[in-house]
């Protein structure tokens, strides 16, 4: 198994958008061009994009990095209007620039080949497990996904997914895929995966590293937790872990849920 | 065209400062600027015993600004001066401790400890961080507690000591003079205003310990007001902070009475900031047709 410790050169900068494509009324993908060779760039990695409003949207935004294209040098941020910020990002166009810090903090562990990984999103937490699903299936990983959301509106980018492995879906109101919580879902009964990588709501990653924990599988999350420098200086967006406070910007996003004292 | 100031015995290369709690330690932000273009930084708030700070939230965004709560997290004085110290004592420019206690005594021993350290030219003793429970603001909200801890570090600290005011007092001149009268080589201001948010659909506080410190552009003009007021009062140098985001806002605070300043929260928001600022101020002096720095200071026509 490799994991990112060592942290890649980090830059700031203005960056061309090559395309806003809008994935439906809640949900768009901002592909960037960047200058810096991003081919070593780790899923889980995220970037942080500055808003040009200063009043109402004061500090940079933590995004997922979706999906990198090193042949011609962009990366892809999925991006969910969830307030002010992420609602005027939404209407940059193709030509504009944006203010973008990255690639921040450490990935997820890429298991060894032949192994047999699940990986959990919810809602707008499926975007770091796109390229982490590439990454697996390129190191010979037999990748399982489970993709959950309250309705079908909530479910995207199915299509991408598939190209990477199995999909299954749950949905809280059945209108498709199982009826019920991602944890509900028949999948997670199966205990012969090898890891579980999972990013979504808080409570969902809670459920799913319980039912990890209970079938004996390694498990790692991306948290999400409210965050301002992105580098480890202004301490903010700690999460307790059995290392004491840490921060979820350098020492995350990504975490092993053995190290994560939830209940603190 | 000279940009060099200087606070107390100790020279500067130019006045532009890093805040204490903003900045790391420094090598957070080595791949974005050159540490050793700046006058100075100061290192996070450090105490004699390790401490995990406040529960998360600790942060909350607020208009043109931000909270945060963090409460002094860091590892204690031992592991600044046998690990940290080792990985910034190389830097070229004056690294400042920012300082903080629960008690007196634990401000004299911090301080001890730093003045052992050679590469380390002064402290800016913390009596003004809102986020901690015992010692902290309560030392800089009054002047005779003020003058206490003040006094006593003066007694076991050689170098240039900076002591950071609060600016949630009633009268901030009258604290900088008590702290100029015991031996203070400096005050640096503000600190983060005492405020709060709410979060109105689930009306709850934002932050885990419900109230927490203002920074931010929001600050700016109260800030400023404090630094033009604690310049009347003082003749020590003042390190002029609260909201400074660009090169003319760094320019208004010499300009009220600052000799240097400090850039905090911007940091958060472009780490070259600081960069920017020390070009800024360079290329205001050439528009102005100012040869020394030092002419900005206390300059309000």
């Amino acid at each position: 198994m490799t994991s990112n410790t060592e942290l890649s050169k980090k830059y700031v900068e203005l960056l061309k958008v090559i395309n806003n494509r809008t994935v439906n009324k809640d949900y768009y993908i901002l592909e960037v061009e960047c200058s810096h060779d991003i081919s070593n760039i780790l899923p889980g990695q995220f970037v942080e994009l500055l808003v040009e409003d200063t009043r109402n949207a004061f500090l940079r935004r933590p995004i997922s990095i979706y999906d990198v294209h090193p042949e011609r040098n962009t990366m892809d941020l999925l991006i969910q209007i969830v307030g002010e910020g992420t609602r005027l990002l939404s209407k940059l166009k193709k030509g504009d620039y944006v203010d973008v810090m990255y690639p921040l903090g450490k990935s997820f562990s890429i298991i060894d080949s032949g192994k047999k990984a699940l990986l959990v999103g919810g809602g707008v937490g499926v975007a770091p497990l796109l390229y982490l699903a590439k990454k697996l299936q390129k190191n010979n990983v037999e990748v399982h996904i489970l993709l959950g959301g309250r309705g079908n509106d909530n479910i995207i980018e199915t299509s991408n997914f598939k190209k990477y492995g199995k999909i299954y879906v749950s949905t809280e109101d059945a209108s498709i895929g199982e009826k019920g919580f991602v944890t509900q879902h028949s999948i997670m009964q199966e205990s012969d995966f090898d890891m579980i990588y999972s990013c979504g709501p808080d409570p969902m990653m809670r459920a799913v590293a319980k039912i990890a924990s209970q079938n004996n599988i390694n498990c790692e999350v991306s948290l999400e937790n409210m965050m301002a420098c992105g580098i480890g200086a202004c301490l903010c967006c700690v999460t307790p872990t059995t290392s004491g406070h840490q921060c979820v910007c350098t020492d995350g996003p990504v975490f092993n849920t053995e190290v994560l004292e939830w209940n603190k | 065209m000279n940009l060099a100031v200087k606070i107390g015995d100790l020279e500067f290369k130019n006045p532009v400062m890093t805040a204490s709690g903003t900045f790391g330690y420094g090598p957070e932000f080595e791949d974005f600027i050159d540490i050793n273009r700046l006058g100075g930084i100061v290192v996070k708030g450090t105490t004699l015993h390790h401490r995990e700070g406040n529960a998360y939230p600790r942060m909350a965004e607020t208009p043109s600004g931000m909270l945060n709560a963090v409460g002094l997290q860091n590892k204690g004085v031992d592991v600044f001066c046998n690990d940290i110290y080792h990985k910034i004592k190389h830097y070229d420019t004056n690294i400042f401790v920012n300082v903080s206690g629960s008690t007196i005594e634990e401000y004299i021993e911090t301080a001890e400890r730093i003045n052992e350290l050679d590469h380390i030219p002064g402290i800016e003793l913390n009596i003004s961080c809102p986020n901690v429970k015992e010692g902290g603001m309560a030392f800089g909200t009054s002047c005779p507690s003020a003058v206490a801890v003040t006094h006593a570090v003066r007694e076991v600290y050689k170098k240039t000591m900076v002591v950071k005011l609060s600016p949630n007092v009633t009268n901030i001149a009258e604290i900088a003079k008590a702290v100029e009268g015991v031996g203070a080589d400096g005050v640096s201001l503000i600190n983060t205003l005492l405020a709060m948010a709410i979060n109105a659909e689930t009306k709850k506080s934002v932050l885990s310990t419900i109230t927490g410190g203002l920074s931010g552009p929001a600050i700016k003009p109260i800030a400023l007001r404090m630094v033009w007021q604690v310049a009347q009062a003082v003749k020590i140098p003042i390190i002029g902070m609260g909201g400074i985001m660009n090169a003319t806002d760094a320019i208004e605070f010499m300009l009220a009475g600052s000799t240097a300043i400090q850039v905090g929260t911007a940091n958060f928001i472009d780490p070259a900031v600081t960069i920017k600022i020390i070009d800024g101020i360079e290329d205001y002096m050439r528009r102005h047709k100012i040869d020394d720095v030092n002419d900005l200071i206390g300059g309000m026509l």
